[in-house]
């Protein structure tokens, strides 16, 4: 072996693969910045206040500068917390939402790794989310952290039961794992339309697994200071913020994928179907985090014993007849995909 | 039954849902504020100052109602008679750390000599700074004395 094929088999792939996912990735973390701007910006503008509108036009440069401020403060690690699963906890919950984009296809043949059981690893990255969180809450030390810990994994663990029959329905009219197969199945028509009340199931239970309003009991500022995050400051809650605001854009691509067509045109009709496919799937993107941002400044926050009846006795059976149903539909009327 | 029919098809959710969605679309209340400002009533009680005749002769007669009046103790004068026999002020100090701006010494004033203005940015960096003392209230009453006359001049049914 000379040192010609290790520049050919080593380090050019390896550098090809290196620019490739930083080709994902900065795009998803500059989007959290102003994922994150566009939420207080439309939360302001639901309570007729002005939002953020003095750094930069329009204040869109305000999450930058709050950025630097956060990592140029001290970090703080308490005194009697487990100190290297305390630093470990929001490493693990940014690597874990970033994981998942490996995954996602942006459009025909844009996607890191291809892989047969796509949507069994997005499912996996998405639910091992609840370590980052149970390992802050253990870490901190601190009663508040705890309680939030403690009813992230409950509300975590219930809602991806429901999550995962509505993966089953779409897989079931898909006959394939492969994230890009499922978006060419909906050619014809979304998902979102014929499987409707499974996609609205999806979406509440994204909210739950995202731990966003209404489902925010995580992290209810109200009664549990900032939940599991309360102990971190500085670089390592900046972490947590990007995990978490990462995981909302991976959930948000995943609803897009299952149920929106993925870079597909609403329409396949010409001045539609110009467009590139990244586009589609950006504007479907933005269309989801809309919705998220406008359900949090809709409804108040659920009560622990409610989201817990939501979860296992109306999502849970409705899912569950829905799996049934639609299995029964393709049956009965020979519709079942080849593949299967 | 259509009770359980609505919370299915999430009537009252998406009903909430549109309201807030009318409500991006409003005019909004906030005040872009140190760029914008809100509308003060002519009785505004801000930032004193000690007014002036049009001669440039201060209207402080030190009579010292204010000081009796005033329920906070902020006032303090002492007074000399002037050279050419008229009734003066040889200091007149209001501490604004301690002033409740009730108005009772613009009330009591028989010269409208000291009045509450319109101004109400003067937050300091130190506390000394609001110990004022009678120039620092006599340059008030001349920067602000447009606005101090219009607004006694607007409230002059009332007084």
């Amino acid at each position: 072996m000379n040192s010609f094929s290790y520049l050919n088999d080593l380090i050019i792939p390896g550098g090809i693969i290196i620019a490739q996912i930083m080709a994902v990735l900065m795009p998803v973390l500059i989007s959290v910045a102003f994922l994150v701007y566009a939420e207080r910006k439309v939360l302001a503008l639901i309570q007729l206040r002005r939002g953020p509108n003095v750094v930069g036009p329009f204040g869109i440069l305000q999450s930058f500068a709050d950025a630097l401020k956060l990592l140029t403060k001290e970090n703080i690690v308490p005194a009697n917390s487990n100190k290297i699963v305390f630093l470990l906890a929001p490493i693990i919950t940014m690597v874990l939402s970033l994981a998942g984009w490996a995954v996602i296809p942006f459009a025909p043949n844009w996607v890191l790794a291809d892989i047969n059981v796509g949507i069994m690893y997005l499912f996996a990255v998405s639910s091992l989310g609840v370590y980052g969180i149970i390992m802050a809450g253990w870490a901190s030390n601190s009663q508040y952290p705890f309680l939030g810990a403690l009813r992230s994994a409950a509300q975590m663990v219930s809602y991806e039961v429901s999550i995962g029959f509505v993966i089953i329905t779409v897989l079931l009219c898909v006959g394939s794992l492969n994230l890009s197969k499922i978006v060419e199945a909906q050619e014809t028509v979304w998902f979102a339309i014929p499987l409707l009340p499974m996609f609205v199931v999806f979406f509440i239970s994204a909210l739950a697994e995202t731990n966003r309003l209404p489902f925010d009991l995580p992290e209810d500022e109200s009664t549990l200071v900032a939940g599991f995050f309360t102990e971190y400051s500085s670089a390592s809650f900046v972490l947590f913020f990007l995990g978490e605001y990462a995981s909302m854009i991976l959930m948000s691509s995943m609803t897009v994928i299952l149920f929106m067509g993925g870079w597909l045109p609403p329409f396949d009709i010409f001045p539609l179907n110009a467009v590139p496919g990244v586009i589609w799937f950006v504007i479907k993107v933005i269309f989801i985090l809309f919705l998220f941002i406008w359900v949090r400044g809709t409804f108040p926050r659920y009560r622990y014993d409610q989201l817990m009846r939501l979860g296992w006795k109306i999502f849970l059976p409705l899912s569950l007849l829905w799996v049934v149903l639609t299995a029964g539909f393709l049956i009965v009327f020979d519709m079942v995909p080849n593949s299967l | 039954m259509i009770k359980y029919i609505k919370s299915f098809i999430l009537f009252e959710l998406l009903q909430g849902m549109f309201l807030t969605l009318k409500y991006m679309f409003k005019a909004k209340v906030t005040i872009n504020y140190p760029h914008e400002k809100g509308p003060l009533s002519p009785r505004f009680r801000g930032e004193h100052a000690l007014r002036r005749y049009p001669s440039g002769e201060e209207r402080c007669i030190a009579c010292k109602l204010c000081e009796a009046v005033c329920p906070a103790q902020a006032i303090t004068i002492e007074a000399e008679p002037r050279e050419d026999g008229s009734r003066r002020t040889t200091r007149y100090d209001i501490d604004m750390s301690k002033c409740i701006y009730c108005g009772l010494c613009q009330e009591s004033c028989p010269v409208d000599a000291i009045v509450e203005g319109p101004n109400f940015e003067f937050a300091t960096e130190t506390r000394e700074e609001l110990m004022y003392t009678k120039e620092k209230l006599l340059e008030n009453g001349d920067r602000w004395e447009q606005e101090i006359a219009q607004n006694i001049y607007l409230d002059r049914k009332y007084r």
